[in-house]
């Protein structure tokens, strides 16, 4: 079993975090009406004042924070403290427009390696570890959240970045790493890699992985874990609210707890606005209660999950989040129809002679949308074989149409035609023009 | 311990204490820091009912005191150590003490009395030397050691100190944090009223900071020393530091 960080904060009892959660609240409220033009404004066009905010329910009143808030208020516009205080800043890695700014002040970098250090800690990880940082150090708030957490965890840290896979796994053997931290897509890169350079995994000393960043399905932990035999786990942040750090799996796998302590999460409805019923899937928004420099009021993060309400075998109180099953604008709009890359990830892993690289390319004919998923074969599939090839083909596509609703096109490629991702996968091209 | 959720709090149609909530929870010391007139010295008024508050619950031990009359807040454990000492300057010092006993002797426990009388001379052996001299004879600081004695008589489970530091020589303030330490290390739990924020936080577990009856920060006690805000307004910071 894994070991707490903050024992006492991440097993408080409910009662005592729903007090604290609303003392935090209600000075991040006094704080950021009283230093941030941005919120004062809003806060009086709905007149709402702070004063009136009698409980965590009452945070419903307030409008929404957007993306689109953020880069209106580019770069220190949302700053609740003067420049001179921060300490660091970062921006966020921009996988959809123009990238947007957060600042933290000592206090914040202090919490954040904190938090980081719970979630490594709830994944496995001791200050025994050797831990290689396989993310782009940089603006990216993901390789310094993981290095300082790891740090203040006691770990060894190998600030590699991310790319260079050869050199990663040469590391790898050499400094006897221990656990890897890296998106998904970027492990499987590294466990396919070692197979062709032909490096036996048990030549490794890999224990753990903790992969982040970007969605990824139950199936393709499964795959991560069985090619480099490790114990691989889900953590979650973004940098408008932190960075990584707001939530993480513990061993159980089995959803990631939120520090609670530092973040109120709501589940809404992202088209009416209105939250959803506990355990519903919906879009995550996120109340910051103990950032100084760069709080943030109900920002809309745009992740779809779910809360888990059951609570967790391993003792820790704080609730958790299932993993992110897309993000409202990864969601695609194919003939009418919501579909989410995952689920066309989720349906290509569960079926034999597939390899888990896919592209998903929508075209516009005339008025209809014609969707194309092009997947790699493994190399147990042979390209001479036509009937298997065609029988393969079909049982993708029927599955593809009973899972998404629509049908689509399938092609079958040869193994490494696909772009392969050192960062953040890029799997969908959208050439529609609307 | 003590649970306070969105209290109102103020003089007559005055609101000085806005929506404020805080708790202190068994053993720790607390603080609460701000400059004049930021509401501290209401905030404590009313936890022990001499002020009643405007809207909000109070919560001692489980046991809702917002609209209790003081001596039954005091006799469920809650004792103030008043801003200024306001110890009995015409009676001696032991009356003083017993004075504070109170509530032992109301509670049936007068037998106990005596043996609480040794444990704050033993925390203030100069207490005991001055025994039976009057209390307005101390010094500053003395006072301060007695109205905290006085306070301990009545075995409190909850101890609050306003500006306990105040008006006293730099040595005698650290002496008397020092006493505040001690008190925790017996097991006491402490909401400690402070404008001298440094000396406070250094003792202190948390803090709250108070501006114009508002929380505007709270934290563990070392993020608060670290906050540049508290660093500014209450620490004397200099601004081209």
């Amino acid at each position: 079993m894994s070991t707490y960080w903050q024992p006492e904060s991440e097993s408080m009892d409910r009662k005592e975090l729903e007090q604290l959660q609303l003392e935090r609240l209600e000075s991040t409220l006094n704080r950021v009406y009283m230093n941030v033009p941005f919120y004062r404004k809003k806060f009086d066009e709905v007149k709402f004042n702070p004063d009136d905010l009698r409980s965590l329910d009452g945070l419903s009143r307030l409008p929404f924070t957007t993306k689109n808030d953020l880069r209106e208020n580019y770069p220190y516009g949302l700053f609740a403290v003067p420049l001179r205080e921060v300490v660091r800043i970062h921006a966020s890695s921009g996988t959809t427009g123009m990238s947007t700014v957060v600042g933290y002040s000592k206090n914040d970098i202090k919490t954040w390696s904190n938090l980081v250090a719970r979630v490594l800690a709830a994944g496995g990880i001791t200050k025994d570890d050797v831990i290689q940082i396989a993310f782009n150090y940089g603006l990216f708030t993901g390789a310094f959240g993981l290095h300082y957490g790891a740090e203040r965890l006691g770990a060894s840290v190998i600030p590699i970045s991310s790319g260079n896979t050869r050199r990663q796994i040469k590391l790898m053997q050499d400094f006897k790493t221990t656990a890897l931290v890296s998106t998904p897509s970027y492990a499987m890169l590294i466990a396919d890699t070692m197979m062709e350079m032909g490096i036996n995994r048990n030549s490794l000393s890999l224990k753990y992985g903790l992969f982040g960043a970007e969605p990824w399905s139950d199936s393709m932990r499964k795959e991560i874990e069985d090619k480099l035999k490790i114990v691989a786990t889900d953590n979650y942040g973004l940098s408008e609210v932190m960075g990584p750090g707001v939530a993480g799996e513990c061993l159980e796998r089995n959803g990631l707890h939120i520090a609670e302590d530092h973040f109120l999460v709501e589940w809404i409805n992202p088209d009416t606005l209105e939250p959803v019923k506990p355990g519903e899937v919906g879009e995550m928004v996120i109340t910051t209660l103990t950032k100084e420099a760069f709080p943030v009021i109900r920002y809309r993060t745009r992740d779809l999950t779910r809360l888990v309400p059951e609570p967790c075998p391993c003792g820790r109180t704080m609730r958790k989040m299932t993993r992110v099953y897309g993000r409202t604008d990864d969601m695609l709009i194919i003939r009418g129809v919501n579909v989410f890359p995952q689920q066309i990830e989720n349906v290509l892993f569960e079926i034999e002679g597939v390899a888990p690289h896919y592209q998903i390319i929508i075209d516009r004919k005339g008025a209809l949308d014609d969707t194309t998923v092009n997947v790699e074969v493994s190399e147990s599939m042979f390209f001479d074989e036509m009937k298997k090839q065609s029988q393969l083909k079909e049982t993708i596509k029927k599955r593809l149409a009973s899972e998404l609703g629509i049908s689509v096109e399938v092609k079958l490629v040869e193994k490494k035609t696909l772009e392969r991702f050192e960062g953040k996968a890029k799997r969908v091209i959208d050439n529609r023009k609307i | 311990m003590l649970k306070i959720r969105n209290l109102d709090a103020g003089y007559g149609g005055l609101t000085v204490l806005r929506r404020l909530s805080l708790h202190v929870k068994a053993g720790e010391i607390v603080t609460i820091i701000g400059a004049n007139g930021a509401g501290k010295t209401t905030l404590l008024k009313t936890i022990t009912g001499l002020l009643r508050a405007q809207a909000g619950e109070i919560v001692f031990n489980g046991e809702d005191i917002g609209r209790a009359p003081t001596e039954r807040i005091v006799f469920s454990g809650c004792s103030l150590v008043p801003e200024g000492r306001q110890v009995f300057p015409a009676m001696p010092v032991k009356e003083n003490l017993l004075l504070g006993a109170y509530v032992q002797f109301k509670r049936g426990n007068k037998s106990e009395v005596e043996h609480d009388l040794e444990r704050v001379y033993n925390l203030f052996p100069v207490l005991k030397q001055r025994e039976h001299q009057l209390a307005g004879t101390l010094s500053g600081g003395e006072q301060q050691m007695l109205a905290i004695g006085r306070a301990l008589m009545a075995r409190p489970k909850l101890i609050m100190l306003d500006e306990p530091s105040m008006g006293l020589a730099p040595l005698m303030v650290k002496e008397i944090f020092n006493i505040i330490v001690k008190l925790q290390e017996e097991g006491n739990t402490v909401l400690l009223v402070e404008q001298n924020a440094r000396g406070a936080l250094k003792i202190a577990n948390r803090g709250y900071v108070l501006e114009t009856g508002r929380i505007i920060v709270e934290g563990e006690a070392e993020a608060l020393l670290a906050n540049r805000d508290v660093q500014r307004a209450y620490l004397g910071r200099d601004i081209n530091e």
